[in-house]
């Protein structure tokens, strides 16, 4: 057993997760969106883009891009949540709340084509 | 092609994990840490104000305790978070340090420039594998022509050594080994203006693979191999080598010829000589007994090269059994009097000292030379730094392996058909060689002649084909004619002429010549330039052909053919 391959399996699968946790609920309800479920997706998905660079196999650079596509949905919702609540100084309105959670949605199917591509991958090797 | 992106990015991982979950940590305690605002009232930093706290915190700019003054345990998570951001920082920075001072990402960042720089090349190049003795004076010459080229060497010393050497033109080296089919294709094997690979590493079996690689890679490519065996060089003639060039081969049968054919001898050297080299004087070795020290392959190819003329050779070498060497030979060094008095030293005529090592080879000159002054004296020199003491020794003969190797390749690849020059003339006898001899030497001044080619073809020789297609004659004397006055003919020698694949020496100065038609001339530089103007400028050929002296401007043109009507 490879620890590394451990530990980018686990940063990978838990970027989905959470990615996960934080998006299901009802759509414009801010109370099934929790800021630190965002905020730890968020660290994750960070990690497990880091872990997948140098990675020079076609698979690898694809593995990447996902990852590269999850962050940038996350963080552009929580640069929105961020202004929302603390330059605007208004509440997280439904409109805004949807906002934010269609964009960690976005960032979910990333993370989902990055656990899939993960598992073609673990499929075809051969030793 | 190695990558020194994904290499950064590769070894950047960890360092940047780390600060990541240093940061997160730190933002994640700051939020859930309860603290008060400025009336006293229960306040909980929110995510927006974490990440900034701590990113000027973690970047030691530390501007102060926002929005609202700390509580203790806030102070107390703050405390940690500094050292924490503060050591994951050091270490992102010094990873990227230690990366760039790396040995190995260096050697990538060398090996990526070197590439670049011969993927660029617009001109024809060869590539040199080895920057040793015989490689840095092959340089030299090439860049002093003005042919481009490029360095492999497995030492790191010889690729500084060509840096700092003051070249007219920059070579880019590389650090690598040249049997590694990689370093040879980012020399530009497969470039299409890769003209040529030598080889001259200095070991035969390196050498080999060079040939074997780049023969299977590029087959258009001529490849130049030196070797010092017999086995290698048949090895290296299965994979289609070009040209193998054997110094200790060349060598001994030169040294032969000096006996049989002086005139020659002389043919040979001068032909071959180096770029303003002073001419060589003939000293004739005298035919006799000659003690011959060390059985290498110099030895061996030397005593089997003497015997054909008949001259026999005493020998003397440390190392019997190694060496194989025959009976009779005396064992020892040849650097003690009591070895040269055994082998009779007073009685020889000639002493050859050819072991592998320069200090015995002068050691034993000089030793018997104090035996009997009249010896004439022949040297092995391996290596070129010792040019001053073999001098200073005055022997009458010095042979460099290295310089041989160098001059031979040189030649070839100046003029491709010396190869075809030298082997017909050693066909010839010595009265033909006695009268080039001197016609060469009625031409020159002091140094060796310079050796060029001319192929009759629109490229080469514009002049001359147009004149052709005319349907009009050109010979060979109209373009070695003085193109300033036709009466007299250039400082040079046409050696052969190659026409159809077959070679003719010494073509007459009548001789009509034809499209396809290749040349070898020898003699001054300046014959070479007056030459070159003659067969690209139409003017001065009419001149050379016909001595008149044709007008070039359109009224003066039109002003003599009205007066010619």
């Amino acid at each position: 057993m490879n620890l590394e391959k451990v530990f980018f399996a686990f940063f990978t699968i838990l970027a989905l997760t959470l990615n996960f946790g934080f998006f299901v609920g009802d759509l414009d309800n801010p109370a099934h969106h929790n800021a630190y479920e965002l905020f730890a997706a968020l660290v994750v998905s960070l990690i497990a883009t880091i872990m997948k660079f140098g990675d020079r196999a076609h698979i690898g650079a694809l593995l990447l891009a996902t990852s590269l596509v999850a962050d940038l949905q996350l963080i552009t919702a929580a640069i929105i949540w961020g202004y929302t609540v603390n330059v605007m100084g208004a509440e997280l309105t439904p409109h805004i709340i949807s906002s934010i959670v269609s964009l960690s949605g976005g960032a979910f199917l990333a993370n989902l084509i990055s656990v899939l591509l993960l598992v073609v991958e673990t499929v075809t090797f051969r030793r | 092609m190695h990558n020194v992106v994904y290499l950064i990015l590769r070894r950047m991982r960890l360092p940047l994990i780390i600060v990541i979950i240093t940061y997160a940590i730190s933002v994640l305690g700051l939020v859930l840490i309860p603290g008060v605002d400025d009336q006293g009232n229960p306040w909980r930093m929110g995510f927006f104000h974490a990440v900034y706290f701590v990113s000027f915190l973690g970047s030691t700019i530390g501007l102060g305790e926002i929005p609202y003054a700390f509580t203790d345990a806030q102070r107390m998570w703050t405390t940690l978070v500094i050292y924490a951001a503060v050591v994951s920082w050091l270490y992102a920075i010094g990873s990227i340090l230690t990366l760039i001072q790396d040995h190995g990402f260096r050697r990538v960042l060398a090996f990526n420039a070197f590439a670049r720089r011969v993927r660029g090349f617009q001109e024809p190049f060869f590539i040199v594998c080895g920057y040793g003795d015989a490689g840095s004076w092959l340089v030299r010459e090439f860049t002093e022509r003005g042919i481009a080229c490029v360095v492999i060497d497995t030492d790191q010393q010889n690729i500084l050594n060509l840096e700092v050497e003051d070249l007219p033109a920059t070579v880019p080296g590389l650090h690598a080994d040249a049997t590694d089919s990689a370093s040879l294709l980012a020399a530009g094997l497969k470039h299409p203006r890769c003209r040529g690979v030598i080889g001259l590493t200095g070991s035969d079996h390196h050498n080999l693979s060079i040939a074997i690689t780049s023969k299977l890679l590029a087959p258009d490519v001529t490849v130049f191999c030196q070797s010092e065996s017999r086995d290698a060089a048949a090895n290296m003639n299965s994979f289609g080598t070009d040209h193998i060039i054997d110094p200790f081969d060349i060598f001994a049968a030169r040294f032969a010829m000096m006996f049989h054919s002086p005139s020659m001898y002389l043919v040979y050297e001068w032909m071959t000589a180096v770029h303003n080299a002073p001419l060589t004087e003939l000293k004739s070795p005298p035919a006799g007994t000659w003690i011959l020290c060390g059985f290498g392959r110099f030895g061996k190819a030397v005593r089997e090269y003497l015997s054909r003329e008949g001259i026999k050779t005493r020998l003397i070498e440390a190392d019997i059994d190694a060496t194989q060497a025959p009976e009779g030979t005396i064992v020892g060094r040849g650097t003690e009097a009591s070895t040269l008095l055994e082998a009779e030293v007073k009685e020889v005529c000639g002493v050859i000292a050819g072991t592998d090592n320069d200090a015995n080879n002068l050691s034993i000159l000089i030793t018997a030379r104090d035996l009997n002054p009249r010896l004439f004296t022949v040297a092995r020199q391996n290596q070129r730094d010792k040019d001053a003491i073999f001098k200073a020794a005055k022997i009458d003969l010095i042979m460099q392996p290295s310089s041989i190797a160098a001059q031979q390749i040189l030649g070839l690849i100046l003029a491709p058909l010396l190869e075809d020059f030298l082997r017909l003339a050693n066909e010839q006898d010595e009265e033909w060689a006695n009268v080039l001899v001197s016609r060469v030497a009625g031409v020159v001044e002091e140094v060796a002649p310079e050796i060029w080619d001319l192929e009759i073809s629109p490229l080469y020789t514009p002049s001359v084909f147009d004149c052709l297609i005319q349907r009009e004659d050109v010979m060979l004397k109209d373009i070695s004619a003085d193109p300033r006055d036709r009466t007299l003919s250039l400082p040079c020698v046409p050696l052969l002429l190659k026409r159809d694949g077959i070679s003719s020496l010494l073509p007459a100065p009548e001789v009509r010549l034809r499209g396809g038609d290749r040349l070898l001339f020898c003699g001054r530089k300046d014959a070479h330039r007056h030459m070159d103007h003659v067969v690209h400028d139409h003017q001065a050929l009419e001149y050379t052909r016909t001595g008149i002296d044709r007008p070039t401007g359109t009224v003066w043109r039109w002003l003599t053919s009205s007066r010619d009507a």
